[in-house]
């Protein structure tokens, strides 16, 4: 698919259907469009044109699968353990804790956080608002229900991350999948939100937004940054994907670099 | 758009690591095309990368890209672990956390794919080493291009699986023993 062709995909996309992809990082949307092609068997470029145009039901799951929606519990291990040792911390100076979770998927690093909250005694005054634009990765999300083949990798990464109960606590296993327990379930609000077009609905002492900005170019996301910014407690912080930087963008003035390696910020004021 | 600068992006898995670092020992100092190195190796473990070969080149300019860094000359950029790395058309770095591809992430297919796509004839795309058959579409997808593929020889790769795939999906991809891949580097002009 030529660079043309993806153009004229976002703009029938937009015109028909009101969905905005078109500040979407090209090179990485252009994977999606090719990878919803072939689960669908879409063949070329013409029918694909032609079954966006006439086809809703179609649109509606290309949107759905468009959007990356791979997670896994305690990516990045020692981003929660930095996160633990010296965010936490901070946040646990404040009486109650908001924190917004922006673009969660299907929930594994909200429970993760979740968790290590529940460990430091401070989930019970914290609200976690995780949102989404994918409803049907949110759903999922709500159910917190995970694959339980993937558990004994999750526990090791929360071994890694400095987790200092037994993992088990937090799951009960059933057949193929893991439920999340109540303990580490009930001060999580999840919600859809799209960060092309919402807007501040909330003040927070700490944004996660991470893996989520890659898929954006800098125009989007010197936008979702803005919004971010003004999401922010003054002193709030902003976590990012450890590849993620704001070293290309137009706020990286109006934060404080806490940890350059696993992205943690900081809002100036 | 295809850019007019020249890239070269080395793939390698099983095996591939001494003949990186051999590379990476004896390339010029100051040599001018960026290269971009793609490893298969564990995720969630840091990377020791960066950290091998400033011990042995000190002169080397090495990054792990970010997402949205602009691609410089005379730098060595290494794909970060469990992502796939894009090349954009403006010459930034884009970083893809979806699916991985034949259970890879990175994967080499995937950043070669996308540097065919941004730099066509002025990309050099080499694979080394390999327990598996990724890179072999990425080659192909460059050649498609109109640019270089190279496999390192089977005969002498620790893990000849990778390359001779590779080689069988491209009859036009160049055959060079690790030697061979650095002299044939060393003599692409610059500009």
């Amino acid at each position: 698919m030529t660079t043309a062709e993806l153009d004229e995909i976002i703009l029938l996309l937009k015109s028909e259907h009101g969905y905005d992809f078109s500040n979407y990082s090209a090179a990485s949307f252009k994977r999606r469009v090719q990878r919803v092609m072939s689960l669908h068997r879409v063949a070329n470029f013409y029918d694909l044109k032609y079954t966006i145009t006439n086809d809703k039901h179609f649109v509606a799951l290309f949107v759905q699968e468009i959007t990356v929606n791979v997670t896994e519990m305690f990516r990045d291990p020692n981003f929660f353990r930095k996160l633990k040792d010296s965010v936490l911390p901070v946040l646990a100076s404040y009486p109650s804790i908001k924190i917004w979770h922006a673009g969660c998927s299907t929930g594994e690093e909200v429970y993760s956080l979740a968790i290590l909250l529940q460990e430091m005694g401070l989930f019970e005054r914290t609200r976690i608002y995780a949102t989404d634009i994918n409803g049907a990765a949110l759903e999922k999300a709500r159910k917190g229900i995970v694959d339980v083949r993937l558990i004994k990798e999750y526990t090791q990464n929360y071994i890694k991350a400095g987790g200092s109960a037994d993992f088990s606590l937090y799951y009960t296993a059933r057949y193929d999948h893991a439920i999340m327990r109540k303990n580490v379930r009930e001060r999580i609000v999840f919600s859809q939100h799209n960060l092309v077009v919402d807007g501040v609905f909330n003040e927070f002492q700490l944004i996660c937004c991470r893996n989520v900005l890659i898929y954006f170019n800098r125009v989007l996301q010197n936008r979702v940054l803005q919004l971010f910014y003004n999401s922010l407690s003054p002193l709030g912080y902003l976590a990012l994907g450890i590849k993620e930087s704001l070293m290309f963008t137009d706020v990286k003035n109006k934060f404080e670099t806490i940890d350059n390696t696993n992205k943690i910020f900081r809002r100036q004021d | 758009m295809v850019t007019t600068k020249k890239i070269i992006a080395i793939g390698g898995s099983a095996g591939s690591l001494p003949v990186v670092l051999n590379i990476l020992q004896n390339i010029s100092p100051g040599f001018v095309i960026p290269i971009v190195i793609i490893l298969h190796r564990l995720k969630n473990a840091p990377s020791e990368m960066d950290k091998i070969v400033s011990i042995t080149r000190s002169d080397l300019k090495l990054r792990e890209p970010d997402d949205k860094e602009p691609v410089k000359p005379g730098y060595i950029y290494i794909a970060p672990a469990n992502y796939h790395l894009l090349l954009e058309a403006d010459g930034t770095f884009g970083l893809d956390y979806s699916e991985p591809v034949q259970y890879s992430r990175p994967s080499i297919d995937v950043t070669f794919e996308s540097i065919a796509a941004v730099y066509g004839p002025n990309a050099t795309a080499v694979v080394l080493s390999g327990a598996n058959n990724d890179g072999a579409e990425g080659i192909a997808r460059i050649i498609e291009k109109n640019g270089t593929g190279i496999a390192q020889d089977p005969l002498t790769s620790e893990y000849p699986v990778m390359p001779a795939a590779a080689i069988r999906k491209n009859p036009a991809a160049l055959v060079y023993a690790p030697p061979g891949i650095l002299n044939y580097l060393e003599e692409l002009s610059p500009a």
